[in-house]
């Protein structure tokens, strides 16, 4: 139609065309969603993935995260070779899982292990977003789990990164149960006086936000990530109104009283030692 | 009779045929008995096959009658000295959730419960039972309240999820499902769960976190509404039969995943159809429950409901054929 021309459409993401592919080298560039400033990927990969120019947090994988917060070569990973099953037989969902293991080099939604941030000793569980939109399925709750009882077991403080679009659908509610076995690791933590550090990253919604992410003694969030419960167009469909932009934002969450602070990626591992510090002299 | 469900229709229409055939031999004073018995024999088998073998598209419509009985008639069956209590303290009161202190058979006992309405009105005052924070602030108000005076827990689960709205995000939506899944994990006394309807998402899980979790045969529990898997795995939100079958959602799926301990049977075509039977089929598996929970030390009881959990999951490892647990 004539008129489709004139009105405003909202725009998409595109996929570049082969041509445009062969032009620009895969992944040497990057334009930055906020401030769409086209920078190489390698100086943002640099500045932690944080946009030089508007400070925009980009994503970043469960190991960069790892690197740019532990010390050098002190890593062990637990559980590295766990991986997911198809317990509802659900159609295409081990094709699927096998192709984001070829995607990402990661068997599953989050890494676990044990390491030292300047010096003092922590277990961390990072989740990455590329593998199934960092969801939780069976694996991810259980490396989760056991990572905590690993931090019960050796009185470790725990660190959890989390990045995740919520429960896993293809696994059903065996997803939605991985919320309570988590939350019963961390109520055991809890009981046992250890101290748990939950850092939400982008994005962290869903059965993930209402569980283990909103657990923390301390509740951090990275600049701008999305937060929440509810995704933001089911809202806007059950009360028929138009959310504020800042809705379900690191800042949004902070503003009413749901978060300890929003820490900015390049202060992250300063601040974290500060507080590894104080309880360590408790 | 009560609204009847579509697929329940040939039932319905045998049933009206029968009866038709009665009156006009009463008032016509022709002898029909053998008609009748034939068609009787054939309304016994029809019922057999529809409500013997329900589909799970079929079980959610039972799940989500407009007549099936709610936390509030089961309470009035099961407990006497029912005593509403409300508000979470923080905020206000969630209509969507009810609790309070009753006895059990003589004895103390909390109950906490999702709230629907039955009518427009009701459901609108009590927000579909999609509860907000103070709702699960509310129940856990009342669960540590119960921890505290040593008296054992029951709660039903019957809400399609929590209320996806602005205000409950602003509230802490999240922290306040979250809170409840830690905090019920640790409590000190017996708790049971029962599904008696729709078990959406975490919304019921927030009240799901028990040393015994039941679901009526015809309840469903779901990571998400059908509705809301089509829409999200095939982007159709009228794929939500297709969805329900796919999901797993039914009493007879969770009891095969080991997420539940048991299906308590209802009567033929729902609980609605006789609530009084059904309450009872509940009371005779809560006492049981009981019975067995009240036993164990508070170490054990915390210790057993931490391994109930646990185990829940599928998984193996890379390289390694036996590690499949």
């Amino acid at each position: 139609m004539l008129k489709d021309l004139f009105t405003k459409k909202k725009r998409y993401a595109t996929i570049p065309s082969e041509r445009a592919k062969q032009e620009v080298p895969e992944g040497l560039m990057t334009k930055c969603p906020t401030c769409r400033t086209i920078m190489y990927t390698k100086e943002l990969k640099k500045n932690l993935n944080v946009c030089d120019s508007c400070g925009h947090h980009h994503r970043m994988t469960a190991y960069e995260r790892i690197n740019s917060l532990l010390d050098a070569g002190s890593f062990v990973e637990y559980d590295k070779m766990m991986i997911g099953k198809n317990p509802l037989d659900f159609p295409t969902y081990e094709e699927k899982l096998e192709a984001d293991r070829v995607k990402t080099n990661l068997n599953e939604a989050v890494v676990t292990g044990e390491g030292d941030i300047n010096g003092f000793p922590a277990v961390v569980a990072v989740m990455d977003a590329r593998f199934r939109m960092g969801s939780m399925g069976s694996v991810v709750g259980e490396k989760i789990t056991r990572a905590i009882e690993v931090a019960i077991e050796k009185d470790y403080p725990f660190l959890l990164f989390s990045a995740s679009g919520g429960a896993r659908m293809q696994e059903g509610v065996l997803s939605l149960m991985q919320m309570a076995k988590t939350s019963a690791a961390l109520q055991k933590l809890s009981q046992n006086g250890g101290l748990f550090i939950s850092v939400m990253t982008h994005p962290t919604t869903g059965g993930v936000s209402a569980s283990f992410a909103s657990l923390g003694d301390y509740n951090f969030a990275e600049p701008g990530a999305l937060i929440g419960f509810a995704g933001r167009r089911i809202i806007e469909q059950t009360i028929r109104q138009e959310l504020p932009d800042d809705f379900q934002t690191a800042e949004f969450l902070l503003k009413h009283g749901q978060l300890d602070r929003v820490v900015p990626r390049k202060e992250m591992k300063k601040m974290i030692t500060t507080i590894l510090d104080i309880h360590q002299h408790a | 009779m009560a609204s009847e469900l579509g697929f329940e229709r040939p039932i319905v229409e045998l049933r009206d045929k029968i009866s038709e055939l009665k009156t006009f031999t009463n008032e016509k004073e022709i002898d029909l008995s053998d008609e009748i018995e034939k068609l009787e024999n054939r309304l016994q088998q029809l019922e057999k096959d529809i409500y013997g073998n329900l589909q799970a598209w079929e079980r959610v419509q039972i799940a989500r009658h407009s007549d099936r009985p709610t936390t509030l008639d089961y309470i009035e069956y099961l407990f006497t000295d029912f005593l509403e209590m409300h508000g979470d303290r923080l905020y206000g009161d969630d209509a969507a959730i009810v609790g309070g202190i009753a006895k059990y058979h003589g004895k103390p006992i909390t109950v906490i419960g999702h709230q629907r309405g039955k009518d427009t009105k009701e459901n609108i005052r009590r927000n579909f039972g999609m509860p907000h924070p103070e709702g699960y602030r509310k129940a856990l108000r009342l669960m540590k309240q119960a921890e505290k005076f040593n008296r054992p827990i029951v709660c039903f689960i019957d809400t399609k999820g929590a209320y996806p709205g602005m205000a409950a995000e602003e509230r802490g939506q999240s922290e306040a499902i979250a809170r409840n899944l830690l905090e019920m994990s640790g409590l000190t006394v017996p708790v049971i769960c029962i599904v008696i309807g729709e078990g959406g998402s975490g919304g019921a899980l927030a009240l799901g976190v028990g040393d015994r979790i039941f679901m009526l045969e015809n309840s469903t529990y779901s990571v998400i509404s059908p509705e809301g898997a089509a829409a999200l795995l095939w982007k159709d939100a009228t794929l939500a039969q297709k969805a329900a079958e796919s999901m797993k959602i039914t009493a007879p799926d969770l009891k095969e995943l080991g997420v539940i301990d048991d299906i308590i049977r209802e009567a033929k075509g729902g609980a609605h159809r006789d609530v009084q039977s059904q309450a009872e089929a509940i009371d005779r598996i809560v006492s049981a429950s009981l019975k067995e929970l009240e036993v164990l030390s508070k170490d054990e009881l915390v210790n057993k409901r931490y391994q109930k959990y646990k185990k829940i999951g599928q998984f193996t490892f890379v390289n390694d054929t036996n590690g499949v647990e």
